[in-house]
């Protein structure tokens, strides 16, 4: 344990914190919605994260952009609002396609005939490795990383805090997530098709009987759960700039972390495990050495599920776990 | 909307020939007398034992790779593993996400004792190895099987990843270059050695055979029983009198000895282990052979354990992408055939779709019609 590095590298470990944070927490929505409304692990929501990571990567690949301000000619402030539009709308298009598509082929048909839940996560489970390999198989680099483009210059400082510097980058992360996440619960909470979201949710039996169109809703919950998916993509590809065929995958697990630590089904509870999970993950990194941080996260989702299985703020979109 | 039922309704005949494509066999094979099914089983054990000696045309892999070697160095060792996720998944009904973690367990210990830091024999470490991995199964499972469903999958997913990524970060198990020169398998006269690979196959055909025989016993034993009603239905069973605490952490034991011991077989016959080895795919291949075959069912595994391991190696295109491959099977067997390939039957009902299952006894070919039959009830349905 190294509490020095610790103490030294507090308060930029927290600032990177908040921002790996608000894309788990983004990303843990996904996982939260179609658990709550469909009991059902979407054990490939990692895959469809990924898929909007190479959205955003086609786009700029498409435009022929390299680097925009930086290195490169300077493109003006409207142009460069434009092209970061363009590909947050492709990387949301993408992943809700493959959303929607995935619940389709993978999921409807068990659903049709009330299949067991281990029937739905062993399908999943095969469902994410179909679409991670086939971008390993079929991609132009194969296995290897796709090095990218920095949108914007990592390097520009917005401000500091305590003596840690906070990048625009990172900055835009935050409150592109608050912004998503704000939008999200104003849909669920105040629209009519966010009513039937939580009526199907807590009862799929009764909704269905008071008249909610249950395939519609499964549709529009994954629909939501891949826009979300895609816009973690585009955020954390702004500060990360590099993707893999895997790139999904830890970060997957590491969201639903977020989903159950906050509690599972629970909206706000994405976004408080998300932050807990991000920040608390650095801090490790911080005393242990970087090389454990991934089994901090796993070491709080054991620890999680063991003494508080319901999370930090519990499941409210739906009943209580059987 | 309409497609999907239109296509349900092409499917499901070609979903009832499928699922009765093994029953008259399994029907033939059961109207035979005890010592005509001996005999058979005997044969076919020692056509097993001859494989690489024959060498057969088709079955043999393709130029330049070593029949025997895969036999004996993938195809015994994925079929022993999917055994043990198989009481796991299959008769016990729990998800395990991480059953490389057990895997690798056993390839270290073995490694460890016998190289990296004491240099027993090889069949020394083998029982040590195996105890540690059934310990270390008691400890990840005591406080998680209280875990339902996908909760306990996700957990064990991250029991898997941190045995990996502590065996990759640890000096004294030798961090990411692993353990080399683990020691071969010796007895008196045999010679374990990398050109003449048969022995291995031998010596881990006989094990995995003795497991078999050990798993069949247990299926169908009291244990085995508590096993289907923990499986079918956990509150129910509990209320039945079942245990069902104990003989889930007895299902995950005995689940993680076995892939223990199949782990030392693999360091054994490799003589080199590295992290890497051991990741999530891995687990998710084994959990592909126990599904593809068919879970709960013994037969079932060693086809899947077998189809997993051998197809790769004798069509050696399918080896980059196989991955890809078993997603997209997993995705369609729990479509069209949740039981997997030659599932039990009473898996099968359990997962079939309510519109399939007879209702009605007497209803032809329904399983009700066949459980009448001699030889057809009971518990037998490995």
């Amino acid at each position: 344990m190294d509490w020095n590095n610790f103490v030294d590298t507090f308060w930029q470990n927290t600032m990177n914190g908040l921002s790996l944070g608000a894309i788990y927490a983004l990303i843990a929505l996904g996982y939260t919605l179609v658990y709550g409304v469909l009991r059902l692990i979407n054990f490939a929501h990692s895959e469809i994260f990924m898929l909007g990571c190479f959205g955003s990567f086609a786009t700029l690949w498409a435009l022929g952009i390299d680097r925009i301000n930086g290195d490169n000619p300077y493109k003006s402030g409207v142009e460069l609002i434009g092209i970061l539009a363009l590909c947050l709308v492709v990387s949301m298009a993408i992943s809700a396609t493959a959303a929607v598509t995935l619940e389709r082929i993978a999921y409807r048909p068990l659903r049709k005939r009330n299949a067991p839940r281990l029937v739905f996560l062993i399908s999943a489970i095969g469902a994410s490795f179909a679409i991670a390999e086939a971008v390993a198989l079929f991609g132009a680099k194969g296995r290897e990383e796709y090095g990218l483009p920095f949108v914007l210059n990592e390097k520009d400082v917005l401000f500091t805090v305590f003596g840690a510097d906070m990048t625009n980058v990172r900055f835009i992360a935050i409150v592109g997530a608050v912004v998503m996440m704000v939008l999200l619960t104003t849909f669920v909470s105040r629209t009519r098709t966010g009513r039937g979201i939580r009526a199907v949710a807590q009862d799929a039996e009764t909704a269905r009987l008071m008249g909610v169109n249950t395939d519609r809703i499964i549709f529009i919950t994954f629909l939501l759960g891949g826009l979300m998916a895609g816009g973690a993509a585009f955020l954390f590809e702004l500060f990360r700039g590099a993707a893999r065929y895997d790139t999904g995958f830890v970060l997957g697990v590491k969201s639903f972390t977020a989903a159950v630590l906050g509690g599972i089904g629970n909206i706000k509870g994405a976004l408080l495990g998300g932050i807990t999970l991000g920040v608390v993950e650095l801090w490790g990194a911080g005393l242990f050495g970087g090389r454990w941080t991934d089994v901090i996260a796993f070491v709080v989702l054991v620890s999680v599920l063991m003494f508080r299985p319901s999370g930090l703020l519990g499941e409210t979109l739906g009943r209580a776990r059987a | 909307m309409n497609l999907t039922a239109e296509f349900q309704n092409l499917v499901r005949p070609i979903r009832r020939f499928w699922s009765d494509l093994f029953a008259p066999l399994r029907r033939a094979w059961a109207r035979q007398p005890k010592p005509v099914r001996w005999a058979i089983g005997a044969i076919g054990i020692a056509l097993l034992y001859l494989l690489p000696v024959i060498n057969p045309p088709i079955i043999t892999t393709e130029p330049g790779v070593n029949f025997s070697s895969v036999l004996g160095g993938t195809i015994v060792l994925y079929v022993l593993v999917a055994l043990g996720l198989n009481v796991v998944v299959g008769m016990a009904g729990m998800l395990d996400l991480g059953y490389a973690g057990f895997y690798a367990v056993g390839a270290y210990v073995c490694g460890v004792l016998t190289s990296k830091h004491a240099s027993w024999p090889w069949i020394a470490s083998l029982p040590v190895a195996v105890l540690v991995t059934m310990l270390a199964g008691v400890i990840l499972g005591s406080p998680t099987l209280r875990l339902r469903g996908d909760y306990l999958a996700i957990v064990t997913l991250g029991f898997g990843e941190i045995i990996r990524i502590v065996a990759k970060n640890v000096d004294w198990l030798g961090a990411a270059e692993g353990i080399s020169n683990i020691k071969r398998p010796v007895f008196d006269q045999w010679e374990f050695d990398v050109i003449n690979t048969d022995p291995y196959y031998w010596l881990y055909l006989t094990i995995t055979i003795g497991v078999v025989f050990l798993l069949r016993r247990l299926v169908n034993s009291r244990v085995g029983r508590a096993w289907t009603a923990i499986r079918e239905d956990e509150d129910a069973a509990e209320l039945m009198g079942v245990p069902t605490f104990k003989f889930k952490l007895l299902a995950f034991a005995i689940g993680a000895a076995i892939g223990g011991l199949a782990g030392v077989l693999f360091a054994g016959k490799n003589g080199l282990i590295y992290p890497t080895t051991f990741d999530i795919q891995l687990s998710i291949l084994f959990l592909a052979a126990v599904v593809l075959g068919g879970s709960g069912s013994i037969t079932g595994a060693i086809v899947g354990g077998v189809l997993v391991s051998y197809l790769p190696e004798r069509f050696r295109f399918l080896k980059e992408s196989r991955y890809f491959w078993f997603g997209i099977v997993l995705v369609f067997i729990m479509v069209f055939r949740p039981q997997g390939l030659i599932g039990s039957r009473r898996r099968r009902r359990e997962l079939a779709n309510p519109q399939d299952r007879p209702d009605f006894p007497g209803v032809a070919g329904s399983d009700l019609a066949e459980a009448v039959e001699p030889h057809e009830g009971g518990t037998r349905h490995a």
